[in-house]
């Protein structure tokens, strides 16, 4: 099922991973030992799960009280039917006439009755079922999108998609089909049980010695076919990673001609897979014979133990009829009681996981006076800023930094130096640890966020679209664009030539978030969407870095429109972007170590002078290295290592 | 592909053929199930008829029976539960087992159907798409196998057998309660008809949903980016709110056709029991018997009102089938001669002999192309997007075929030879690096699963990316890609360098764009390349001026055609399309590239050729 697809399950077991991360960072979602959430199982009843779902389903108390009275009623007018059969015999064979017609037209009615009760329990729990789900997964959007991105850094798609899909499913469930159906296995066994000892006390007594033994039975039954199951979805769930993977990657397998060997590989795990189901349905299929001797074993001692108490005059021919036919509806719901208890304990655990999603606090949430900026001029300054992710590790410390409208900033340093860092301060992705950020003399966080959004634009280096056409994408900062106007913004990124050459156009359906198109289309159009926004800051975080040097050439052009008159911030490993800045940053550990233009920044001979530097020194020299290796086949490598020397004092400061 | 013109449930069927043993213990199981089945309520009436033995005396009934019949008939009813446990065992064990073989050999086929079938079948077809064949439709079938299948002869054989048994009994009493069977079938197909395509709307919605959420929880950055969370919330609701109200529907119509059959279900009940018991008031009938009756009525319950659901099994096999088929029977455009033989002893000369090219008919990628590439020479081919660059160094290991004109390696056209050696000639390293969710180790041997640990390493050395792998607590059996570790851009293209290494090609195609990489990375990727390079003859799809400078012939490209061709002073003295080119996208890194060389031998006050080598 597409929906549940990616819930984190595929290729779960595979082990190995430095890059998970335990339980230890805040704003984490707990994980299960053995990365199945799915399986894992709570204790059968979690107060706070049950007073929770309590208050949600409380809106709907009136159907809920129609639920209880088609559940009970149908539990027990199917139940007492066995009377109506019984007396019809009663009546037989004792030929009175007259009775046999009430018991006939009483066996109607309790048909008629049963039918309706049913009609009411089934509209009743669906009805609640259903809307219970839907306001569950709106509840889990709706607080989803107030969390910080702090809560995305530290949790994967996959998991987070998974409470909203499967747990809000089995939550669900519990509430409406579980807690109902236990309480109508409930009732009915208490009628069946009334029933039974109405026709005879003995022989209740001596037929229910049979069920400890299908308790037992079932018991044991659900422990071992629970693993059986599990195994089966982890079987299924690598079978899938594989072939996907496979798929993705054919153009691999066919260049490196695999395919033999991927066979090979494939039948091995599909073969597992089979094996684990055939084992499941070996279980599956060795159950209910075991259930139905021991039902019969029931029935055995109802003919032989009934059949003497006939022959002694302690009971009724129709009664012993009527007994057999009521233990019949005995076992169901007992088989179903056991089966419910790991559902229970299923639907606890889902639950548990759904509420530690609804009850991680937004890191932040606008402030109630906070207000809407409207035109800004772009202004933006760092007042000793600091922050950190995680506790123990700064990443900005005292930064001071203040931007004129209109400035373009280039932010330059190693990886980990803070400079995206800074970018997502200002659209308040984090909020700073110590220190304000303001714009327009406003700090942000006075400011709704909204409004805020409104004001900024921002590429980042992975272009994220979603799926939908070229213009829905574009439109996708404001929503009231006119067609004309999203052409316009194409134009100006450089963008239209090649969306007009899409099969429909502007029009264009992206699938799967545009993987049909290319990287670097991906991220002319993400260009264009942001300069539809109108921002009058303008973020680009290693914009171009993963595009092809023909859509680079297309951006350098639009480049000078697109931040002419707007404060930018510009990350990028080309010098070529950096040197046009007004002012280049150069951070070092989340400090400002030198700021100023590019040749006052060269002529200072310092760190940013050092960092140009070995860009081009180590082009020079790898391209001269690559031209021996070229040239000069086999005798290249002696000679391209004799450089290497050289290089390395020049490079090691880069790491 | 034999076949291909019977129906799709025929065709499906035929996959349970191969199982034809296991299949006639199935059916037998069933006719010894269904047997026993029939003699548990015969029992019970014996019993009562028998052991119990109420009749008719003057004034009312009485009983007369024995204990030891009764003894008997007990230990029979226990006895024939253990018969109908077996022979159920067996029938449902084996069904299963076909059913589950039939969804294996199926998954197997289209696995390896698909990773055979060309790059032009994978550029039209999505991976959601085919997931959702190879996993819901496969589940489709093994449900039309075992339930739909199996469960239809079950069903059809348990109703003739109960029939004839009543028929025996009382054929009046037998017509009260037949009468009601076909309207409960009638009722239960209906329902499963409006059901169906509700649901097939309800799991398209489900997918939906799954795209929004999954859309929004990725790129959540982007939404607070343009502060759309409104917006976002709004679509989700919308989409939940027709999730809700489909699903809904499909409650609805359970909660309507549900009481409906059971109150049809109820009022045979009562028929037959009331009917039942004027015909043992009036002596025709025993209590026996209408106790066997109404066990009989019990028993048939569960089978008539799912009759509905195994025609739908059928519905969905023929529309699931109908997409396995898609791709089973989809032919791959690029075939092996039957009997070819290997390519072998390449020295890596690789020509295009008046070369076409298209994807459709309509729009020609590559015109006339004539390449003539000695061993050893680096090629590097530059044009705009869509000049055609990429597909010609698609067309040499065949992932796509020629549509006019050959190419030959050695002389010999690729066409003759198997997929397999002609491939092992070539090493290719993509531009987006795919690694495949295993160690390091089997990353680098993908294509070369017998090399030995040191060839491993010494590729890997080579390829400069040793040294970081040593530096992994888990060295060479770190596990990449999902849920293991990330690697950067450049570790990657280093990895696909090794395993390109590893294979130890006579010709390599790559793409020379470095993505996003520091500068000691991208120096070491150079190295990386520039070992690969040696000896072999070397397409490069150039983004770089040192690697086209460097170059032997340099393919100019546009729209399909060769334009120009020759080394780098020549070209530039040609004044035409590469001039362009150079002046507007490599000339900034020649410059950038000469001051530096004159700061250098300024600072470092050493001779120029040090510097640049032998490079011009």
């Amino acid at each position: 099922m597409v929906f549940f697809g990616g819930a984190g399950s595929a290729g779960g077991w595979s082990g190995g991973g430095g890059g998970m991360g335990g339980n230890l960072r805040p704003n984490s979602l707990k994980r299960s030992t053995d990365g199945w959430d799915d399986d894992e199982l709570g204790s059968v009843y979690s107060h706070r799960v049950v007073t929770r779902m309590a208050k949600m389903i409380a809106p709907y108390r009136f159907r809920l009280f129609l639920a209880v009275v088609g559940v009970l009623g149908f539990a027990t007018m199917t139940r007492i039917s066995v009377l109506a059969v019984s007396g019809l015999i009663g009546a037989a064979t004792d030929g009175d006439m007259d009775r046999l017609n009430r018991w006939g037209l009483a066996y109607i009615a309790m048909a008629v009755l049963s039918a309706a009760f049913f009609f009411i329990q089934m509209t009743s729990t669906g009805w609640i079922g259903h809307r219970l789900l839907l306001r569950l997964r709106k509840d889990m959007f709706a607080h989803l999108q107030k969390l910080s991105l702090r809560f995305y850094d530290n949790n994967e798609v996959g998991r987070v998609m998974s409470r909203i899909t499967s747990d809000v499913t089995s939550l669900q469930e519990l509430m409406t089909g579980g807690m109902l159906t236990i309480l109508g296995d409930v009732v009915g066994i208490a009628i069946s049980v009334g029933v039974l000892l109405y026709f005879d006390v003995r022989l209740t007594l001596v037929t229910f010695t049979v069920v400890p033994v299908l308790v037992v039975t079932m018991a044991v039954w659900q422990a071992y076919s629970r693993r059986a199951f599990v195994r089966v979805r982890q079987a299924i769930a690598v079978v899938n990673a594989n072939l996907q993977e496979n798929v993705s990657g054919v153009r691999v397998i066919q260049s490196l001609s695999r395919e033999d060997e991927n066979a090979k590989r494939f039948d091995n795990i599909n073969r597992q897979n089979l094996n684990a189901n055939v084992n499941a349905g070996l279980l599956s299929a060795a159950v209910t014979p075991a259930v139905e001797v021991i039902v019969a074993t029931a029935t055995a001692l109802v003919v032989a133990y009934g059949g003497y108490r006939v022959m002694n005059g302690h009971l009724a021919v129709e009664g012993l009829v009527g007994f057999a036919l009521a233990l019949q509806m005995l076992f169901d719901p007992v088989r179903d009681l056991v089966l419910q208890y790991t559902q229970l304990q299923r639907a606890m655990a889902g639950g548990e996981r759904v509420l530690e999603v609804l009850d991680t606090k937004p890191e932040f949430e606008d402030d109630p006076n906070a207000i809407d900026i409207e035109d800004i001029s772009g202004r933006v300054d760092f007042n000793h800023v600091s922050f950190n992710y995680v506790d123990d590790v700064q990443v900005l410390a005292d930064l001071d930094l203040h931007v004129e409208p209109g400035e373009t900033i280039a932010l330059v340093g190693q990886t980990g130096a803070g400079k995206t860092t800074i970018t997502a301060l200002i659209s308040r992705f984090y909020d700073v640890t110590s220190g304000s950020i303001e714009v327009d003399g406003i700090d942000v966080r006075k400011i709704t966020h909204a409004s805020l959004a409104h004001r900024m634009g921002i590429v980042l280096q992975e272009p994220f679209l979603f799926s939908g056409t070229v213009y829905e994408n574009i439109r996708y900062g404001r929503p009231d664009a006119t067609d004309e106007e999203i052409r316009e913004a194409a134009e100006t990124v450089g963008a239209h030539d090649f969306i007009s050459r899409l099969e429909e156009g502007y029009g264009t359906y992206l699938h799967e978030r545009g993987m049909n198109l290319s990287v670097g289309q991906r991220q002319l159009i993400s260009f264009a969407r942001a300069i539809l926004a109108r921002p009058r800051i303008l973020i680009l975080d290693e914009a171009t870095a993963n595009v092809d040097t023909q859509t680079e050439v297309v951006i350098q052009r639009a480049l000078n429109t697109l931040l002419a008159g707007r404060t930018s911030f510009v990350i990028a490993h080309r010098l070529s972007t950096i040197r046009n800045a007004d002012r280049i940053i150069v951070l070092e550990h989340g400090r400002i170590v030198e700021q100023g233009k590019h040749d006052d920044l060269l002529a200072l001979g310092g760190r940013y002078a050092r960092l140009y530097r070995m860009t081009y020194e180590q082009h020079a020299l790898s391209s001269s290295a690559n031209g021996d290796g070229a040239r000069a086949g086999s005798s290249g490598n002696g000679h391209g290592n004799g450089h290497t020397p050289a290089l390395k004092p020049a490079a090691d400061p880069a790491r | 592909m034999k076949g291909r013109k019977l129906p799709v449930t025929i065709r499906l069927l035929s996959y349970a053929w191969n199982y034809k043993g296991r299949l006639a213990l199935a059916c037998l199981a069933l006719v010894g199930l269904t047997t026993f089945q029939l003699v548990g309520p015969q029992l019970v009436s014996y019993a009562i008829d028998t052991g119990i033995n109420p009749h008719k005396v003057d004034g009312g009934f009485e009983v007369d029976g024995s204990t030891d019949t009764l003894l008997i008939a007990a230990l029979l009813i226990v006895g024939a539960a253990m018969a109908r446990g077996v022979f159920q065992f067996l029938q449902t064990y084996t069904g299963e087992f076909v059913a589950q073989r039939v969804a294996y050999d199926i998954r197997n086929n289209i696995y390896n159907h698909l990773q055979r079938l060309s790059f032009a079948y994978h550029d039209k077809a999505q991976t959601g798409q085919i997931m959702q064949r190879a996993t819901q439709d496969v589940e489709g079938i093994r449900m039309f196998m075992s339930l739909g299948v199996i469960r239809l002869v079950y069903v059809v054989v348990l109703l003739i057998a109960t029939l004839t048994v009543m028929v025996l009994t009382s054929w009046k009493l037998a017509l009260v309660t037949w009468i009601f069977i076909p309207p409960t079938a009638a009722i239960s197909i209906v329902m499963t008809t409006k059901l169906r395509p509700i649901w097939l709307e309800v799991q398209n919605l489900q997918g939906r949903l799954g795209v929004v959420l999954q859309e929004n929880l990725s790129g959540m950055r982007v939404v607070k980016a343009f502060g759309r969370e409104n917006e976002e919330q709004a679509k989700f609701d919308a989409e939940a709110q027709q999730l809700f109200n489909y699903s809904y529907r499909t409650n609805r119509i359970q909660a309507t056709f549900g009481p409906i059959l059971n109150g049809v279900w109820a009022v045979a009940t009562v028929a037959t029991g009331w009917f039942g018991a004027y015909q043992i008031l009036h002596g025709h009938l025993s209590v026996g018997d209408l106790a066997k009756f109404m066990l009989y009525l019990g028993m048939l319950q569960m089978p008539v009102r799912s009759i509905g659901f195994v025609t739908m099994f059928w519905a969905r096999a023929s529309t699931s089938g109908q997409r396995i088929y898609d791709i089973l029977d989809a032919e791959s455009a690029v075939q092996e001669k039957p009997g070819a033989p290997d390519l072998a002893h390449v020295t890596g000369h690789v020509q295009f002999r008046d070369v076409s090219f298209g994807y459709d008919a309509i729009s020609p990628v590559l015109r006339r192309v004539d390449i003539d590439a000695q061993p050893g020479q680096v090629i590097a081919l530059l044009g705009q997007t869509g000049s055609g660059k990429t597909t010609v160094v698609n067309l040499m290991p065949r992932f796509y075929d020629v549509t006019g004109g050959k190419i030959t390696i050695d002389g010999t056209d690729i066409r003759d030879v198997t997929l397999a050696s002609l491939r092992r000639a070539f090493g290719i390293v993509q531009q987006d690096v795919f690694l495949f969710s295993a160690t390091i180790r089997e990353n680098i041997a993908y294509g070369a699963s017998d090399a030995t640990e040191d060839d491993i390493f010494e590729a890997a050395r080579l390829a400069r990316i040793h040294d970081f792998i040593m530096t992994l607590p888990d060295g060479y059996d770190t596990w990449v890609g999902e849920r293991g570790i990330t690697l950067s851009g450049g570790q990657k293209q280093r990895i696909s360098i090794a395993r390109t290494l590893l294979l130890d090609p006579k010709i390599l195609v790559f793409d020379d764009s470095t993505s996003s990489v520091d500068t000691e990375t991208e120096y070491l990727i150079q190295q990386a390349l520039a070992e690969l390079m040696k000896g072999r003859t070397t397409f490069v799809i150039a983004q770089r001026l040192r690697t086209v400078k460097s170059a032997d012939q340099i393919l100019v490209l546009k729209d399909g055609r060769i334009v120009e061709n020759g080394r780098h002073e020549e070209l530039i003295a040609l004044d035409g399309l590469y001039r362009q080119i150079y002046d507007l996208e490599l000339r900034d890194q020649e410059e950038a590239f000469e001051r530096e060389r004159e700061r250098l031998a300024e600072v470092k006050g050493e001779p120029e050729t040090a510097i640049a080598g032998g490079g011009d």
